[in-house]
């Protein structure tokens, strides 16, 4: 049996494989498909200080092999977190991350002292492009991006994981401003912003005219980031983008991910979590490698 | 999981009449939850797809219109081929005791009421609207269950011209009715809704919205209830009319 451990940021997980925020509620749904001691994280919807609305109906397009979503970070707020759903996450075998959102630095500073260290890792949510205010805006620019970074990083009781966007020009400059913050680790990438309007009706089908595509759709583009920032940065990096399986998840962690999310796919398949933790076991055995962590960063770019 | 389709059928132009085999389905499906099923073709995500009835504790029913790639992969399968389904989900209608019932439903919105009214027998009367005669369907089936069967269509071509829901204003000058369950279009709900409001009837609709994942962890599918954002496909489809907020 190969060993699937890994430790990021000085936190160990079982496997490497967590979910995208936003895509796995806070467990309760998919708990009733399967154990959710089988995952090495669960990463839970994105939260804020306050209960936030989210954005009108419809929010969800398909697209070729992938959707748009412009949910708008809808939640219940920490608050309610904690009181509802923390103690039932707490009865699996699985490290918790709490996904951040705001709409100013404060609001961010805010939701993580009322996290404070009920949680495993803190993952900052400066990349969702669903939003008018905060979100993206504070990951699409190198200052801001180490400016809200040190200031989480000030007041976070658990390590910090900054959640890159890909809609930007070079996202290695993002990576390196997470990096001089005080960030522990990185996950890229969230959503690529994109629009599909209905020829018939000359309408956008989503009612906020734009949202994040994910699925397998933006595997490459993915993929690319995680390579680029591999060799940009010192930080351990959770890859996502289009992971469905284990040789998805292979794919991302020779690219120089230690770990991976899984989201998007679970909408088709709702065991797409476990299959690849099943998946990069299987890839593990087949190829006589005794530790997952040996692959990291393992591709050979010409 | 995966059940065997073992009847299908053509009941209009791009309506399709699918039976699968599944005792699991079949035990536990009520009438308004739903399907959510993997199509093929070049569809990513599944369709959720109400069910339409349930048979002898062995057979799920639903009945589907070919709108996208989707179900237009789903309408290519064959009898005897496997269907990847998850369900039954959502909450379905709910049946406290009640004596005097309208089940209204318009298009492609009656299929899960045939469930309904299969459960309420005599009790129901059985609205169904659509936009012309050659869009009328199932009406046999409905008036197995019950004798007061209605018909509207817009262009009068088939039973009463107009909108179902003028008929239904009608029925209830006339008759005592305590709990009306509907399923159609969304203006067709709102206005069975404001009706049923003012009279202060208790009413149940079922919602429709673009889904993800099915069963409530994705967050896509919301609608507006009681000044809140709730999931039609965890929360839902089924929700009382009163706290609908058909505007919003």
């Amino acid at each position: 049996m190969p060993d699937l451990k890994i430790n990021i940021a000085g936190v160990e997980w079982n496997n490497p494989v967590t979910t995208a925020s936003g895509t796995f509620g806070f467990g309760e749904e998919y708990g009733q498909y399967f154990d959710l001691s089988a995952l090495g994280a669960v990463c839970v919807k994105a939260l804020s200080a306050v209960p936030r609305l989210g954005n009108p109906s419809p929010r969800i397009a398909e697209t070729p092999m992938g959707i748009l979503n412009s949910v708008g970070l809808q939640n219940p707020g920490v608050e309610y977190f904690k009181e509802n759903y923390l103690a039932k996450l707490r009865t699996y075998d699985t490290k918790i991350i709490a996904n951040l959102c705001g709409s100013s630095i404060d609001d961010y500073v805010k939701a993580a002292e009322m996290l404070g260290d009920c949680v495993d890792m803190l993952e900052l949510n400066i990349s969702c492009p669903n939003v008018k205010v905060g979100g993206m805006a504070f990951g699409t620019d190198p200052r801001s991006t180490e400016e809200i970074t040190t200031a989480v990083k000030k007041v976070a009781k658990a390590p910090l994981i900054v959640k890159l966007s890909p809609n930007v020009t070079d996202v290695c400059e993002i990576a390196k401003a997470a990096e001089a913050g005080g960030a522990d680790a990185l996950s890229l990438i969230n959503t690529l912003l994109g629009m599909k309007i209905d020829i018939h009706t000359r309408k956008p089908i989503l009612k906020n005219n734009t949202g994040g595509l994910s699925g397998p759709a933006i595997k490459p583009v993915a993929v690319r980031m995680v390579s680029q920032v591999y060799h940009a940065v010192k930080l351990p990096l959770i890859g996502m983008g289009g992971i469905s399986n284990g040789e998805d998840a292979i794919e991302f962690m020779l690219a120089g991910a230690t770990a991976v999310a899984v989201g998007t796919a679970g909408f088709v398949n709702p065991y797409a979590w476990v299959d690849t933790v099943c998946g990069i076991e299987k890839y593990l055995v087949e190829n006589k490698i005794e530790k997952v962590t040996d692959i990291v960063g393992q591709a050979e770019l010409y | 999981m995966d059940c065997i389709l073992t009847e299908k059928n053509k009941l209009a132009d791009n309506i399709y009449d699918f039976k699968i085999k599944s005792t699991s389905l079949a035990e536990n499906a009520k009438a308004g939850q739903f399907l959510h099923i993997l199509c093929g073709g070049n569809g990513y995500l599944r369709r959720p797809i109400s069910i339409c009835e349930v048979i002898d504790g062995e057979y799920v029913r639903f009945i589907f219109q070919v709108k996208g790639e989707g179900t237009t992969a789903l309408a290519n399968a064959n009898v005897g081929d496997t269907i990847d389904v998850l369900g039954p989900l959502g909450n379905g209608f709910s049946f406290e005791e009640c004596d005097n019932v309208i089940v209204i439903g318009g298009g492609i919105g009656i299929f899960p009421l045939l469930e309904v009214t299969k459960r309420l027998g005599k009790k129901a009367i059985v609205l169904l609207g659509f936009r012309s005669a050659e869009n009328v369907i199932l009406e046999d089936e409905f008036a197995k269950y019950t004798d007061r069967i209605f018909v509207a269509t817009e262009d009068g071509s088939c039973g009463y011209k107009g909108y179902i829901t003028d008929l239904m204003r009608n029925i209830l000058e006339t008759n005592k009715v305590d709990r009306i369950y509907s399923c159609g279009p969304m203006p067709m709900m709102k206005a069975v809704s404001s009706v049923a409001v003012d009279k202060q009837i208790d009413t149940q609709v079922s919602l429709e919205e673009r889904m993800g994942c099915g069963i409530g962890a994705c967050v896509t599918c919301t609608c507006n209830i009681n000044g809140g954002r709730k999931r039609v496909c965890k929360d839902g489809p089924v929700f009382s009319a009163s706290e609908v907020e058909w505007d919003a």
